[in-house]
């Protein structure tokens, strides 16, 4: 098999220019990566291993949802916003509820606003699951992914029991909710989390002293507060660097203002306080479910809402947290059964605008930790 | 906030409230002067959003709007104009870096050019398509056929 003119490639002739120059190197990233959680095109500006610059190219997914929403009637277009953070659907769900709602004069029952709250709070912690399995994995930690996914199966056991489906849900419908709860709902959600609270702590054992984990993510992308507000960012990524804003204490919706709940927030800016971040997040989250169920009033879930939905002709834009940053809709109703313009401000998109900043100076391994910081969806950010 | 606007431009500036949100039409001309004063003096520090909506059957024909957010207020404002078909108007991306990819997609979308733009291209649909496909005009089944068969090799995407 040594043949020697097929090994002559291998020969080590002198190269005609030296091993190392200063060239600037342009090398493609994507869409078919598995570390860009989709199908990101990331075009990186190289010098060595150092990256100088980013674009980023996207549109891949792109399925035209808001034109979708303008063909169709209020109550059709609700299950197409469960198709763009499909990891975070009943969110999706709740925002576009609550705004058809404002445009209507219509405010959905205390029952069905605690379950929402429910509802939201357990997708919130589905997609921090999903985000820090996958994140690590992007890493280079393995066991996290069985851990996360194997307790994000509950969740979604829930929300099969609940409606029928797992991923893209549409639990919420304008004015409430289509079904009352199961028998047991509360007791299986209260269950839940006695199982999940020790759950957390297994996740931060595996990781928040772990020394690769650090080494990989501390001073790892990052973004100071000021760039954060300039760029738009909103979500985890901007109380990491300091901000302590969330929507839900800031312009409350549904009826978080009931619940005692605390944001947390880091200093750094960093990967790693990003995931701090994350992970208090999903501790929160635990006390606001626990104070829903335990407060959940009897009543109706649903509100006189008419079977020909024609909100009066204005216009309203609402957003909500949603587990990525602020997840808003801007309706415009022209009187009639369908919307006349539909837009989406999805959280995943504007954050991503602050990729090549964080990533400038960074070396190239550590571009795929800051994608998975970021936590986008892409079927978020094409719509 | 908007009285002291109105008393200062007079009738460029319409101030306006529905279901509880403040919004204000302003004429084209003094868009980048009140962007401006909302982003310094007002502290609107956050572009949450910038979009547009088209109304076929008028003279000017869409609606460019603006949704800001300011953190020391905690008070979001919806800032709109409306411009003619083919008119361009100026880029707020020297006011807000956010508004950067916001803008491309309005370009992407509606064929509304910003002028100033550091980089005015589509975003989401490739390089080369023709029509903005959020136009009422455009069909919802409505593609370039042309870039389909080029592209992609097929004799249509539907």
């Amino acid at each position: 098999m040594t043949d020697s003119n097929t090994l002559s490639h291998l020969d080590l002739e002198t190269p005609e220019k030296p091993f190392l120059d200063a060239n600037e190197l342009v090398i493609n990233m994507g869409p078919q990566h598995p570390a860009t959680h989709g199908v990101l095109r990331v075009i990186l500006r190289l010098d060595g291993e150092k990256v100088l610059g980013l674009e980023c190219v996207i549109g891949y997914l792109h399925r035209g949802v808001e034109k979708i929403g303008e063909h169709r009637t209020y109550t059709m277009f609700n299950p197409y916003v469960d198709r763009m953070d499909y990891v975070a659907a009943v969110s999706n769900g709740l925002g576009y509820c609550e705004t058809v709602e404002k445009l209507l004069h219509v405010e959905a029952p205390p029952r069905a606003q605690y379950v929402r709250v429910i509802l939201t709070e357990l997708n919130r912690l589905a997609s921090h699951q999903l985000w820090l399995g996958t994140h690590a994995l992007d890493i280079g930690a393995i066991t996290p992914l069985f851990y996360t996914f194997r307790d994000r199966e509950e969740i979604l056991k829930i929300y099969e029991k609940y409606c029928g489906a797992r991923l893209t849900t549409h639990a919420f419908r304008i004015g409430g909710l289509q079904y009352e709860t199961y028998n047991g709902f509360e007791r299986e959600v209260k269950n839940f989390l006695s199982f999940f609270r020790p759950k957390i702590d297994e996740y931060e054992e595996l990781l928040t002293t772990n020394r690769i984990w650090v080494e990989r993510t501390k001073n790892v992308g990052i973004i100071s507060a000021k760039d954060c507000i300039a760029l738009g960012v909103t979500g985890p990524v901007l109380r990491a660097s300091g901000v302590k804003w969330d929507l839900r204490k800031a312009q409350p919706y549904a009826n978080y203002k009931n619940f005692d709940f605390d944001i947390p927030t880091c200093q750094n800016g960093d990967t790693y306080d990003r995931y701090l971040v994350r992970m208090a997040e999903m501790r929160q989250s635990v006390r606001i479910i626990e104070q829903a169920v335990e407060g959940l009033p009897e009543g109706p879930v649903m509100a006189k809402v008419p079977k020909v939905m024609k909100p009066p002709a204005g216009e309203i834009y609402h957003s909500i947290e949603a587990p990525k940053g602020e997840l808003g809709y801007f309706i415009v109703s022209d009187g009639s059964t369908q919307p006349y313009r539909v837009r989406v401000r999805p959280p995943s998109f504007v954050n991503l605008q602050a990729l090549d900043l964080m990533c400038r100076g960074q070396l190239v391994a550590d571009v795929i930790a800051v994608i998975g910081t970021l936590d986008i969806v892409l079927g978020e950010v094409d719509r | 906030m908007i009285a002291k606007f109105k008393g200062t431009y007079g009738s460029g500036i319409e101030p306006l409230t529905y279901a509880g949100q403040n919004y204000m039409v302003v004429d084209r001309s003094m868009i980048p002067e009140i962007l401006q004063i909302l982003r310094n003096e007002e502290q609107f520090d956050y572009c949450v959003d910038i979009t547009a909506v088209h109304y076929p059957k008028r003279e000017k024909q869409f609606d460019v709007v603006w949704v800001l957010y300011s953190y020391s207020r905690n008070e979001r404002i919806r800032v709109k104009t409306q411009i003619l078909d083919g008119e361009s108007i100026p880029s707020s991306v020297p006011i807000w870096v956010a508004a950067n990819w916001l803008e491309r997609e309005v370009f992407d979308m509606f064929g509304i050019r910003f002028d100033g733009h550091p980089d005015m291209k589509r975003i989401l649909l490739p390089e080369g398509w023709k029509g903005y496909p959020l136009r009422k005009d455009y069909g919802i089944l409505q593609q370039d056929n042309e870039w389909v068969q080029i592209n992609l090799g097929i004799e249509s995407g539907q």
